[in-house]
């Protein structure tokens, strides 16, 4: 089991404290990345999920307090490592980010392939001939020309500069690549070549990949499994084609609801009404339920504990025996919306 | 007739080269040609929307058509009233019965503003009622966004979701009774579960209150849900037109059917298979004369640089595709 498994993560927390109390951003989250797959985790803004990989990552900012009572990659505790230890041993030589608004994540005043240079430089003991040649390749993996390596920022596309860090999140040969939001505030044409080149990437190099977005049209086409996130937590995860044909959680079944389709035209989108939680202070019962229509008296006072209820496929919701009603009423408008 | 034509409309914005680059290198003013020729027509009630990837020159169609930038050439019509010859107390009308809901409700509302000044700025502004009638009619209309008067009349944008946000500038734009609504990329800055309630609220107002509406954006996904006509735009220019089933379902131009198949679709099984287009989108700074999609095309020849083929104006409701070659396209597609 271990064997399969590159990274397990078992019950990370993250707290932020702010004037108005500790946020709970993320709390109580496990899951595993198994070898060679890529890993959706998909919720909307404040669901914690980009918070969640900077606490794996240990980038927090200084008001964030993570725990775990357990880290491991490729069968090694990680969690116990020292935060100078885990970024020397581990970060961009075993996991690598490419981060969310890569676009703006270039230092402006250097030439792109001298910071990818560098970037290889500061982690192996190299000659500066050999991290160029290292960089060339890795350029055409991206699809860039190697000539633009003595190109400056502003002088690349938005789609270029994405491509950019995304040659340098392979640069180290990483069994890991966290990418949080690579295509948002791209155009759909530059989305297409790049999620093209991640899947060809991805059949080359034989890395793991953790996706993370809040579009659930490209998660839905990226990944082998996805997990669900609500106010902090996973609340249902699946293989992709199982999170999309039998969905459990009331909130992932909203979330098909309220997402349109280029290819069903003429379905009627129904919302999810109200608002996210603000995660502030103790949380008592299901974080979902205030905007749930199925939600009972136990929904509001026992936090729902996570069900297997099919292989590889996990819920965290109390009505899960009852999923073919909920399948059946959350079709319907009259149910969200009286 | 029609509630809104474009005729030929154009706008260019000239690029200055800075001294050093006029007096050392010898630099030319040069132009950007944001909007070429465009040949546009709105009819009363429909949604008309405008797809297309960044600087495609659909925000400045919409700035054009709500008369906040003119055109450098062609003429924008409303109601067959030339937009740049009217005089100041027709624009001043015109500028009611034209309203704008933009893209970020995070930017666009005032922070020291209640909800109740935002929404009654306008109607202020134009004196269109007194101040008793005006609270009436804030009132009314912050109901009809969902957002109660009793609940939300004092409060301010800090204090609201984005989604109560879009509201209020849905609200402001529509309390004006406007007869033709723009609205650019409204639901951008939204979460997914929120989106779907601001577009039916959009849908079910223009059906109740009767206006016309120019949704703009460059979601494919979104405009299939909420436009009953589709106008795609590429580089300044139109190159496709037609009932959003048409274009959707059976586009024409290359460019079309290139990001209509690049659209990811929410189901794991499908598996599409969009053309390999080359590069990106540049900008149509002194573009060449013919069809700006050319260089990228797989079915460009000779002719398609030299000449751009312009929609047809005198059928503004058909579907139609602005490229020389479509015939051989489909020949080589069946």
């Amino acid at each position: 089991m271990t064997d399969t498994n590159l990274l397990s993560v078992a019950n990370l927390s993250v707290g932020y404290s702010t004037s108005q109390g500790v946020v709970n951003a993320v709390s109580d989250v496990s899951f595993d990345v198994r070898r060679n797959e890529v890993f959706g985790i998909a919720g909307e803004s404040g669901c914690g999920k980009s918070t969640l990989i900077r606490a794996l990552l240990r980038l927090l900012s200084n008001n964030g307090v993570s725990t775990a009572t357990s880290i491991t990659y490729e069968g090694e505790d990680v969690n116990s490592f020292s935060d100078d230890k885990f970024r020397d041993a581990i970060l961009w030589k075993r996991i690598s980010l490419v981060p969310q608004s890569a676009m703006n994540s270039l230092n402006p005043v250097y030439r792109v392939g001298d910071q990818v240079i560098e970037a290889i430089r500061a982690h192996r003991s190299v000659s500066r001939s050999e991290a160029r040649e290292r960089v060339e390749f890795l350029f055409d993996v991206v699809g860039l020309q190697p000539e633009l390596m003595r190109s400056y920022p502003h002088e690349f596309s938005g789609g270029m500069r994405q491509r950019a860090m995304i040659a340098m999140s392979l640069a180290l040969d990483p069994g890991l690549i966290i990418m949080d939001e690579p295509t948002t505030g791209l155009d759909v044409l530059v989305q297409e070549q790049i999620l093209r080149r991640v899947r060809e990437i991805r059949a080359e190099v034989s890395s793991s990949i953790i996706l993370i977005t809040h579009d659930i049209a490209v998660i839905a086409e990226m990944s082998d499994r996805i997990s669900i996130m609500y106010g902090g937590k996973i609340v249902e995860s699946a293989t992709a084609i199982d999170l999309f044909e039998s969905p459990f959680h009331p909130y992932t079944l909203g979330l098909k609801n309220a997402f349109p389709s280029i290819s069903v035209m003429d379905n009627e989108l129904i919302s999810i009404p109200g608002t996210p939680p603000a995660l502030i202070g103790e949380e008592s019962g299901c974080l979902f339920e205030p905007r749930c229509p199925f939600s009972d008296a136990t929904c509001a006072q026992i936090l729902p504990q996570s069900h297997s209820v099919g292989e590889m496929h996990q819920v965290s919701c109390h009505r899960h025996t009852d999923v073919t009603e909920l399948r059946e009423k959350a079709s319907k408008k009259s149910t969200w919306h009286c | 007739m029609a509630l809104l034509e474009l005729n030929n409309v154009s706008r260019h914005f000239e690029l200055r080269p800075g001294v050093v680059e006029r007096v050392l290198r010898g630099g030319k003013t040069r132009v950007i040609k944001a909007v070429e020729a465009i040949n546009l027509s709105v009819a009363k009630d429909e949604i008309l929307g405008i797809a297309g990837e960044s600087g495609c020159g659909k925000s400045t169609t919409c700035s054009m058509v709500a008369g906040l930038l003119p055109p450098s050439s062609g003429e924008v019509l409303y109601r067959d009233r030339n937009v740049g010859e009217m005089t100041s107390s027709e624009l001043n009308d015109h500028r009611r019965r034209v309203q704008m809901i933009f893209q970020d409700p995070y930017e666009s509302l005032n922070p020291r503003f209640r909800v109740s000044d935002i929404v009654s700025e306008g109607p202020r502004a134009l004196r269109l009622w007194g101040e008793r009638e005006i609270e009436e009619q804030v009132a009314a209309m912050l109901a009809g966004v969902g957002l109660p008067a009793g609940k939300y009349w004092d409060r301010y944008p800090h204090e609201l979701s984005g989604g109560e946000r879009q509201r209020v500038g849905i609200a402001s734009a529509l309390v004006m009774k406007p007869e033709l609504v723009v609205a650019d990329e409204p639901l951008s800055m939204l979460d997914v579960s929120i989106r779907a309630g601001i577009l039916d609220l959009l849908k079910e107002l223009s059906r109740q209150r009767n206006f016309a509406c120019i949704y703009v954006s460059h979601d494919l996904s979104i405009l299939a849900n909420i436009a009953d006509r589709l106008l795609i735009m590429y580089l300044g220019q139109a190159v496709e037109v037609g009932s959003v089933h048409d274009v959707i379902k059976n586009p024409k131009h290359p460019y079309t059917r290139a990001l209509i198949s690049a659209v990811p679709v929410p189901d794991p099984r499908v598996k599409r298979s969009p053309p390999k287009i080359v590069g990106e989108i540049s900008r149509p700074v002194d573009p060449p004369p013919g069809c700006r999609f050319a260089s990228r095309c797989p079915h460009a020849d000779q002719s398609c640089s030299e000449v751009f083929i312009k929609l047809d104006t005198n059928s503004p409701l058909a579907h139609q595709a602005a490229c020389h070659r479509l015939e051989q396209i489909n020949s080589e597609a069946t």
